[in-house]
């Protein structure tokens, strides 16, 4: 007598769906998809000058610029990783190159940069990032404040190793 | 037109273009940025507060001017219109190289430069279109029906680039002028009785 539980029918019907979902990928880990890796953004790398040095903070400061670095996949926090800022603040242009420093992230993949403060430039109050080491894909971010008034902005980096 | 009335339209129509430029000059802004930069962002409001004269011309609505003066005013308002763009995008240019290159190859992040952009060639094409129309031998009405068409992609263009920028203009005069320049661009545009006006000037 069959089992009225698992028939022809039942194991046709489940064993298609879990191929179908398996095997596209439509049933990835719920980590991996959270953890993709960060493309560059438009505009991002423009008035990026190489190699600014790591500084204890831009020029006088009262802004900061924070965010945290992880590792594409299952998102580990990656330290030590050198994250480069700049912006057109009350204290220079874009490409002055004292708008331009560097931080390394912490045990805990986070940054936290002081700087003068972002003003609008270009028609937005923006900042610019860079991941630019070699162990990782080079990203470029731009991310825009909600408010000129903003006194901080966020930027989070999940790399793929290169 | 009684004395007062022509006085009172000139001097709204000098408020509305004045105000703007007199607000960007209070921006804080000015204070963090170079000489070429600033001198860029007001060519642009110049540009804007130019798009306003264009339609008040040909709708006849200044007071004083006769239909050949009109036009011709039309037309040096038109060159300055190209000066202004043309200052304002190289002086964007030398401030930072890269953002420009992104706009003009429609690649910027920001969401009010392609309007920018497109409004500037259209407004080079009209500029051409002007020059050539003689050699060319447009019909009237071709010449009108094209210039009506860039002169609305330039106005259209340039107003939602304006309003979509942080910069230094100044919120209020900024959308009273747009609106303003839109509204009567549409009017010139559409209205029969300027088409009428028009032709007889013609």
């Amino acid at each position: 007598m069959p089992s009225p539980f698992l028939n022809r029918r039942t194991l046709l019907a489940t064993g298609g769906a879990t191929l179908a979902t398996g095997a596209t990928g439509l049933l990835t880990p719920a980590m991996a998809q959270e953890y993709a890796p960060t493309a560059s953004m438009r505009g991002g790398a423009n008035n990026y000058r190489p190699g600014a040095p790591i500084v204890e903070r831009i020029g006088g400061g009262g802004f900061w610029m924070s965010g945290t670095v992880r590792r594409a996949g299952d998102g580990a926090p990656l330290e030590g990783q050198r994250i480069q800022i700049w912006a057109h603040t009350t204290e220079g242009h874009e490409r002055d190159w004292h708008s331009h420093g560097a931080t390394l992230t912490d045990a805990n993949g986070e940054f936290r940069l002081e700087m003068p403060q972002i003003v609008p430039a270009f028609g937005q109050p923006h900042g610019h990032l860079a991941y630019d080491s070699e162990e990782y894909e080079t990203v470029f971010l731009r991310p825009v404040m909600s408010s000129a008034g903003d006194t901080s902005l966020e930027a989070h980096f999940i790399l793929q190793p290169a | 037109m009684p004395l007062l009335r022509a006085t009172l339209i000139w001097a709204a129509t000098a408020l509305v273009l004045a105000v703007p430029l007199i607000a960007a000059a209070l921006s804080p802004l000015l204070e963090w940025r170079q000489p070429v930069y600033i001198a860029a962002g007001f060519a642009g409001v110049t540009g804007m507060a130019l798009l306003l004269i264009q339609p008040l011309l040909i709708a006849g609505l200044l007071p004083g001017l006769d239909p050949l003066q009109e036009r011709r005013i039309h037309r040096w308002t038109g060159a300055a219109l190209v000066l202004s763009v043309i200052l304002h995008v190289a002086g964007l240019w030398l401030t930072s190289p890269p953002d420009v290159v992104d706009a003009l190859l429609f690649a910027s992040p920001t969401p009010f430069t392609p309007w920018g952009v497109i409004a500037m060639w259209a407004l080079f094409a009209t500029a051409i279109l002007a020059f050539t129309r003689r050699r060319l031998r447009l019909r009237w009405r071709t010449w009108r029906i094209a210039h009506t068409a860039l002169a609305l992609v330039i106005v259209t263009g340039s107003v939602v680039h304006a309003i979509l920028i942080t910069g230094t203009m100044e919120t209020v005069s900024k959308i009273t002028l747009c609106t303003l320049a839109l509204a009567l661009t549409l009017r010139v545009a559409f209205d029969p009785g300027t088409l009428k006006r028009l032709r007889r000037a013609r």
